[in-house]
This record gives C-alpha cells, structure tokens and sequence, in this order.
C-alpha cells in the first residue's frame, strides 16, 4: 500500500466519515461502512454515537467488528439491547438517524436491491435478504450508501426493490406514507453522487482523484448527470494514518 | 435433559421452529446438529437475520419452508452457501421480510395479537411480492396472506402494512446461563430471542452453565425468562460454536472458514457433516475434536466478552 495514496477503500470510508456530523447518530451496516462509521468518529464527529440494528448502543469499538452480530458491538456500550429497542431508535423522530447500507444494485432514485438478481421466485443469484436495511431506509433521518460503481450494479431498473430511496423522485416518497428519511449520498469507487431537491435524481457530485466524469457515466446503466462534479479532497496523512492504524490494524477490510 | 431428548421430544418433522441467535452470533449450534442427526424434515424456519444455524439445517436437507430477513455470515460467507444454493435450485420455499417486520411478528405473537401494523417497506417488493404460492396460502402453518396492505384508520389516506403474528411449535436459543429450575440469563445482546422464545409454543435452551437457582435470582436484572418458559434446557458448552458466545468465546474465524470452503460443494459438504455433526455423541467429543489449543484461541476476554487480537483474517 502507498504510504501517501489513498487506495479505494480507504477514499470510501473517508468520503462517508465526512458526511457525518457531530451529534448524528449513526446506525451502521457490514462491511465498508463499519469502517466508515469508526472513521468519523475517530477523526471528523467524536461526538456521533454509532449502533447496530442488533441492539448493541454505542460501543467503545477498540476493534473493528465485522459483522452488526460481532462481539465486538456488545462490548463497553452505553446499553445492550434487542432488534426492537434498535429499530425504536432508528426511527425515533428526536434524532437525527443516519444508516449506512450497502446493497447489489440501485437505481437513479437511490432504491436498492439486496436479495436477488434475476426473477425472485427462480433467481440467478441469491442474496443475504434486507435484514435491517429496509427498516432503515424506511425509518432513518437519512441513509448513506456503499455500492461498487458499475453498469450492472446502477441499473435503471432494479430486479427486486428490497430498501426504499426517494422511490420514484420528486415528492413520491412522503406520498407514499414515508415520514422523513431518504439517501443522502452514495458513496463509491469512482465518487460520491447525490441527489437532486427537488426531482431527487441522482448525480455525480465528487469524483476522486484521477477519476474521470466519462469513467463515471461509463459504468452507471442510467443517464447521470456530471455538471456539478468536484474533485474529492485528498485525504490528509492524518486522516490516513488513523484509518490505518487505529481503525482498521489488521487489515480486515481494507485490502 | 440432554439435547437429543430435547429434540426427540419438541421438534417434530415439519414443525415451524423459530431460530435465536444473528449471523455469526449466539447460534443454537449444538441443537442444531441434534436436529440433523435425528435426520428432521420439513421444517419451517422462522427467523430475522440468521447464519450458521440455519446453513447447516438447510445443507443437511432438514428445510423446506423459510420465513426470514437475511441469511449470512459476514465476511465468512456474505451470503449463507447453502441457503443460496437452496433458493436457486428451489430446493427450499423462502418468502421474505425485513428484520424488523419479523420481529414485530413475534411480538405480536408473544402478546396474543393477530397481526401487527409497520409502516417498514411501503411499496418495496418485500410488501409486493410472495415467495410462496397461493395453493400454499392458508395451509398448516402458512399464513392465508404474507402480508394485508390497510388504510390506517387514524389517518385516512394512508396505508399500513398488517403483519400476521407468529406462534412457532418451538423456539430454539443459546444462552450463556441457565438455572437449575430453568431461568435463562443471555449476556451481550439478546436479539429477538425473548420476543421468540415469548411466542412459541415450546422453548429449548441450550446453555455454556447450568447454575444454581440462587446464583440468578441475587441479580434478577440480569435474568430474561422465568424458568416456567423454559420447556427444556441442556448444558452444551461451546453450544453456539463456531458462532460467538460473548463473554465466553468469540466466533472461530478458522472453523467458519474451513465450513465456506466446504459448503461450495455437495461432496465437501458431506464430508463436513460427516465429521461435525453425524458421529458426534456428545458435547465433549465435539470439543475434543476442536482440541484444547483450538479452543483456547477464540477464549474470550470475559470483560471485552472477545477474544482480544484473534486473527480474524
């Protein structure tokens, strides 16, 4: 690994640390997004508390969980609870929620599939299911979302509708029965895309170092909107070096 | 009682059994293996997110029905093997939720309700689409509907999603402590295991101690169910193994991943079964099996409740 270069995971995790503000409460999923989570708190929101649909209520987290059924997220809490003190907690309308999930495919509306591909009822591939992620996307202030940036993955049209995003954009989602809640931001391998106010479509705000607009429409099934794209900012030494060595040692998800 | 009297007794082919535990956690492991080396059939599972437990169970041919959220293992398998190979080939019906509208169908079970509002997946396939045909609607244990769509009558205009309750034939968790007369203390986290284990109609709990009455009842805080809950307990230390037990041992990154590779084929699968479960009598000859060093390396630390800088890689 480059001592100085960010690989892709890393500029993941950190793109969505960034996102986190102090005081969010952040419910975090497998996979990238624990590392993402411990991220912001250690570096950008040390005042965010972070908990799993589990149960388990901000945890001290001296080591990377890999799994919401890890150990690790039952160690040194504020509390250990259930699924449904969990669930109470992501939907309570005081806090402000934020769920980072991670799904198979999306689509320009930010929905997401995470069961399977092909025909639900003879599928060509089987995926875990929602678990918590549809719960989440219903019930959260917001939702950050992990996805590997390619065609098959950012489709136009999802081959099963497992987590609900802003639906079918503009106001849908509310008509629907939806309080609040909704993706903020989709986080990448190529970037970061966000979501437009008021036709809720998707589009490419950040694009990291060395990544090219064409790269990103190259590998989205759908039309996307490039105009008002940036170059991530490179992350620091500091905020490599904390990633690296303070939350993620063993290199469990970082490659 | 022993986990095979347990199984013989509460766990009938065909029954509807709720699994406790999540992913790679607190799984019913040695209950499990019972259940397949009395060669059960046709069991309809019940559960939120599970793992190991359910893995095995359909791998060994015990499944034919499954109500669930999510089947994984984490990295180890991000989703479950055989659970994935058994929905392609169709080999087990599956209808799918969220884990929280399961859970919710437990409580509402455990409390006697008929079925329970979420608003949890308005308009998502998960409310849209039924995984079990509709000459299998109605019939036994299936439910007449997945789920009713309503318009929620305090506040005309919207829809509720009507869940039906869950009443499983029988419950199966692992708990760290079980008393003497059958109170249950779980450490860590209990997932829905209580909203299960309230709502079956028999309860198996196997346990890593069978303690003294009174050493539960000086910290009832502590405890979870009342022993009059309880319809069998059985000691099996390192029971959820090789998912984590907190404060006991930590989930075996080795084991999980020997199982991986071994689930990918039918005949590695076999194998497996035949070292792991077929020829076990009994927990110490599974532990034997794992070895004392093995063993010693997924200990916990019983204040962090893991093991401290396990290689999990």
């Amino acid at each position: 690994m480059d001592a100085k270069t960010a690989s892709t995971t890393e500029m993941m995790a950190i793109s969505a640390g960034r996102l986190i503000g102090d005081g969010d409460i952040v419910f975090a999923g497998t996979g990238i997004s624990m590392l993402a989570a411990t991220v912001a708190k250690k570096i950008y929101a040390p005042e965010a508390v972070i908990f799993f649909e589990t149960g388990g209520i901000d945890p001290s987290l001296e080591e990377l969980p890999l799994a919401v059924g890890d150990p690790r997220v039952m160690s040194n809490t504020a509390m250990n609870a259930g699924l449904l003190e969990a669930f109470s907690i992501v939907g309570c309308r005081k806090l402000k929620t934020i769920a980072l999930l991670g799904a198979a495919q999306i689509d320009m509306y930010g929905n997401l599939n995470s069961t399977v591909l092909g025909n639900y009822h003879n599928p060509k591939v089987r995926f875990p299911g929602s678990g918590g992620a549809c719960d989440a996307a219903s019930l959260a202030w917001g939702t950050i979302v992990f996805m590997q940036h390619e065609k098959r993955r950012f489709v136009e049209r999802l081959d099963y509708f497992t987590s609900p995003g802003w639906l079918d954009g503009g106001q849908s989602r509310y008509a629907a029965g939806y309080e609040r809640g909704g993706p903020i931001a989709v986080v990448t391998d190529l970037g970061v895309l966000k979501f437009h106010a008021d036709t809720r479509k998707m589009y490419l705000a950040e694009m990291y170092p060395g990544v090219t607009p064409a790269m990103v429409t190259a590998a989205t099934g759908f039309e996307l909107d490039v105009s008002k794209t940036s170059v991530s900012k490179t992350p620091s030494e500091n905020e490599l070096s904390i990633l690296r060595n303070e939350v993620d040692p063993q290199r469990l998800i970082l490659k | 009682m022993t986990a095979e009297d347990a199984v013989a007794e509460f766990v009938k082919d065909g029954a509807q059994i709720a699994l406790g535990g999540f992913t790679v956690n607190r799984n019913p492991m040695a209950l499990a293996r019972e259940i397949i080396r009395q060669a059960r059939k046709e069991l309809y599972v019940v559960c939120h997110s599970q793992g190991q437990a359910l893995d095995l169970l359909i791998g060994a041919g015990c499944v034919s029905r499954l109500e669930i959220a999510y089947g994984g293992l984490g990295r180890f398998a991000p989703t479950c093997i055989r659970f994935r190979k058994a929905v392609c080939q169709g080999a087990v019906s599956v209808s799918d939720y969220s884990n929280y509208q399961m859970t919710l169908r437990f409580l509402a079970g455990a409390l006697g309700l008929p079925f329970i509002p979420a608003t949890s997946g308005l308009k998502t396939d998960l409310v849209r689409i039924d995984g079990f045909s509709s000459e299998d609607r109605g019939r036994g244990r299936v439910p007449l509907h997945k789920l009713v769509m309503r318009d929620d009558p305090f506040n005309p205009g919207r829809e509720v999603i009507l869940l039906p309750s869950l009443n499983p034939d029988v419950a199966i968790l692992h708990a760290q402590y079980v008393g003497e007369e059958g109170t249950v203390r779980i450490k860590g986290l209990t997932f829905a295991d209580l909203e299960q284990a309230r709502s079956a109609l028999h309860v198996i709990v196997s346990c890593e101690e069978i303690v003294p009455e009174e050493f539960l009842r000086a910290d009832p805080d502590q405890n979870c169910l009342a022993g009059f809950m309880v319809d069998a307990f059985v000691l099996a230390p390192f029971g959820a193994h090789p998912t984590a037990c907190f404060g006991f041992y930590d989930y075996d990154p080795f084991h999980l991943k020997l199982y991986s590779t071994a689930a990918e084929t039918d005949e590695a699968f076999t194998q497996y079964l035949n070292k792991w479960v077929y020829p076990i009598a009994s927990s110490e000859d599974y532990l034997g099996k794992l070895g004392d060093d093995h063993l010693a390396r997924i200990k916990a630390d019983p204040i962090l409740g893991y093991a401290r800088g396990l290689d999990r890689r």
